[in-house]
């Protein structure tokens, strides 16, 4: 039976020069972003965790159907994404366990919850889909399902479109490690690669595919590496570490903007079962997790902070108890919300 | 006779085949150590080993070929599709190449696969977790497509399935998987595919349904025997090849006739059966076939009145007889 490697025995940096380089600035912040940058996004890191956290027990008191988590995956999802955001022109496919990502790109805390209780007025698709899946164009974002790897094509092609219409957009697109054996994933890399797109492959691999660890999946360590077949430039990073991820993300925006397709792989931790539905303790060793948990960014952040005098502790305590309140308003406030009109369902089968 | 639920019945159904031949094997996402997202094929890698219960990469289409490959040689593959709503990517291989092999190769290929899809709504599965697939493979000749409702017809058409030689869809709708209870007789049977089951016998009109909302239509039925009408229920259990000889029978006899299923209703199992019933029984009706089905969109929507408003129910299925019953 083919095993996963824990995480302390990996070697890090993959095929990437870049990764060894930015993981020793990871104390020290890279020149473009400054302190008050950092604290922002640890504050939206701690409200999409906490979030997440309340999600789970919200299911289990039977008021959320279902969800997956993005726990363990937030520096990935918000280095990334802070990254685009100080770009300003990025377009962003993310896939369904990017709630961190999806919130962070500017939904409140209400919207969120609405999208999960299926409540009118949920700001990706009125309450028909999963929760945050359909669409936020506000927030520069398309997920039109969950169906694994079917964004990555679809991403490639507004790409396309990007370029023939003149504009300087980079795609972002989302996925795990078992979304890279989809054929449409190979499909999707080539096309970018034969026109030179302007598009990111952010692989976020956990290493594993609901139960399928990545030995089953695939008999290479380095996904990055598979970029080199289509020839573009591919890098592993540590997706624990959210500088590196910002740093390394940074770089494709402008690698993708003026000369094409970059895949990036984030070596993450998933730290709660596959979803809701799901119970991991009959495919993975229980220390797994628990090791992976010495590396949770929020830890790391938080530490990175106190260290360089940014924050003292009140003040991370402070910004966990905010996120709280918030939580328990968001909470109150979809509680309370009413369902869809029943009368829309047949609405917007087609375009008006 | 023991009671089990559909999805111990469909695992015993496995179990036994692969007990039976050896060249019965699983493969698809999730189903080995896990045991499936279902647990359809829960403890079968620990007694078939790893060579005969395959967990693949996340790859419906490659699972599909390679199932279809693996059938050429003669072996006899259950790929599992692990939700109805990601067989698309099966296309291609399943009803582009694996129904055609038979009549393309004069039949000097024959095909003797299963594919298991769970399928179907009222879960609160949304729009990617509760489709309903049966029309396309019901459209296309040379698949043959099962759909039971309880754990007797699930376990007897699986065993019948694997040993077909021919691509057999089989739907297993997620949820009767564990709200259906039902006996199951100890030991070998097989139930054989094609043939409708009549549920509950009845005179004065016909119910056909097949899947989930069978159940809803015994229920109906026994609501309406309350009110002094006797409806019959015919269970298709197999969409093709459609057993059209008992639906017509009850049809003849009853005079009226109620096709009850969860897919869109435009297009779907119920029209070809109102075609048939219109084209062979036309001067036995009593009243206008009708029908009871989800609604035109594409998926109930996750919202739980949006669901519910998609959904056939009990109580949709009695309003619609009653209605029925007034001519
Ligand atoms: C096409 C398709 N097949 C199967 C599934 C069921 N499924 C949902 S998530 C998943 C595993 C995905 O693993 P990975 O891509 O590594 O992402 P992760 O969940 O680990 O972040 C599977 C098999 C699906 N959603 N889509
Ligand atoms: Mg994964």
């Amino acid at each position: 039976m083919a095993q996963t490697k824990p995480r302390a025995g990996r070697k890090s940096g993959g095929n990437s020069a870049k990764a060894k380089a930015t993981s020793k600035a990871s104390q020290a912040l890279p020149g473009s972003l400054t302190p008050e940058d950092l604290v922002e996004i640890f504050t939206r890191m701690v409200l999409a965790r906490t979030t997440d956290e309340r999600i789970w027990a919200l299911n289990r008191q039977g008021k959320v159907p279902i969800a997956a988590s993005s726990q363990g995956h937030e520096a990935a999802q918000l280095g990334s994404l802070l990254a685009a955001e100080k770009d300003g022109d990025c377009f962003l496919f993310p896939y369904y366990r990017d709630l961190a990502l999806k919130m962070a790109a500017g939904l409140t805390p209400t919207q969120v919850m609405l999208s999960f209780m299926g409540k009118a007025g949920e700001p990706y698709s009125n309450g028909r889909q999963f929760p945050l899946q359909g669409a936020d164009l506000p927030n520069k974002i398309i997920q039109i399902s969950n169906v694994v790897s079917a964004g990555l094509t679809q991403a490639t092609g507004y790409a396309l479109g990007c370029k023939m219409l003149g504009e300087k957009t980079v795609v972002l697109v989302y996925f795990g490690d078992g979304g890279t054996s989809q054929g449409e994933t190979h499909e999707a890399m080539n096309f970018a690669s034969v026109h030179g797109l302007p598009i990111i492959f952010v692989c976020e691999n956990n290493r594993y595919a609901i139960s399928v660890p990545q030995a089953q999946q695939m008999a290479i360590d380095d996904i990055s590496s598979r970029s080199a077949a289509y020839g573009f430039p591919g890098f592993s990073v540590d997706g624990m570490d959210l500088l590196q991820c910002y740093e390394a993300t940074r770089e494709a925006i402008n690698h993708a903007r003026n000369q094409g397709p970059v895949l990036l792989e984030m070596r993450v931790e998933r730290f709660m079962p596959h979803t809701t539905d799901d119970d991991d303790r009959r495919y993975r060793p229980a220390d797994e997790v628990e090791a992976a948990r010495k590396f949770d960014p929020i830890i790391t952040i938080g530490n990175i902070l106190i260290e360089q005098g940014t924050l003292d502790q009140k003040k991370v305590d402070d910004i966990k108890a905010q996120a709280q309140q918030a939580i328990n308003e968001a909470t109150d406030a979809a509680d309370a919300a009413g369902l869809p009109d029943v009368s829309t369902i047949h609405d917007m089968v087609y375009a008006p | 006779m023991p009671e089990m639920t559909v999805i111990e019945a469909v695992r015993d159904a496995i179990r036994e085949e692969m007990e039976r031949d050896s060249k019965v094997f699983v493969l698809g996402e999730d189903v080995g150590k896990r045991g499936g997202v279902f647990l359809a094929t829960q403890g079968l890698i620990d007694d078939f080993g790893e060579s005969r219960v395959l967990d693949t990469p996340l790859a419906e289409a490659s699972i599909m070929g390679i199932a279809l490959g693996a059938a050429f040689r003669g072996l006899r593959p259950i790929p599992e599709v692990e939700f109805a709503d990601f067989v698309w990517p099966t296309i291609n291989q399943l009803i582009g190449e694996a129904a055609r092999t038979c009549y393309g190769t004069n039949g000097a290929v024959p095909v003797p696969l299963v594919v298991r899809i769970p399928y179907g709504g009222g879960i609160r599965g949304g729009l990617f977790h509760s489709q309903n697939v049966e029309t396309h493979f019901f459209h296309t000749p040379g698949l043959k497509v099962v759909a039971p409702a309880t754990p007797f017809d699930a376990k007897g058409l699986l065993k019948s399935a694997v040993r077909d030689n021919n691509p057999v869809v089989f739907l297993e709708h997620k949820k009767t998987y564990r709200l259906v209870r039902g006996e199951v007789p100890e030991g070998e049977y097989t139930i054989p595919i094609g043939i409708a089951d009549v549920k509950r016998q009845g005179s004065d009109m016909t119910v056909v349904s097949y899947g989930l909302t069978l159940h809803y239509c015994l229920e109906a039925a026994e609501q309406l025997s309350l009110e002094g009408v006797n409806v019959e229920v015919v269970d298709l259990r197999t969409l093709t090849p459609l057993d059209t000889e008992t639906v017509l029978e009850s049809v003849k006899k009853t005079g009226k006739l109620l096709i009850v299923h969860e897919d869109n209703i435009t297009g779907g199992v119920g029209a070809e059966i109102a075609a048939l019933v219109a084209e062979q029984a036309f001067e036995y009706l009593d009243g206008p076939v009708s029908r009871l089905c989800g609604l035109d969109v594409p998926t109930m929507p996750f919202a739980v009145n949006l669901e519910e408003a998609y959904m056939p129910d009990t109580d949709k299925v009695v309003q619609a007889l009653r209605k029925l019953a007034a001519y």
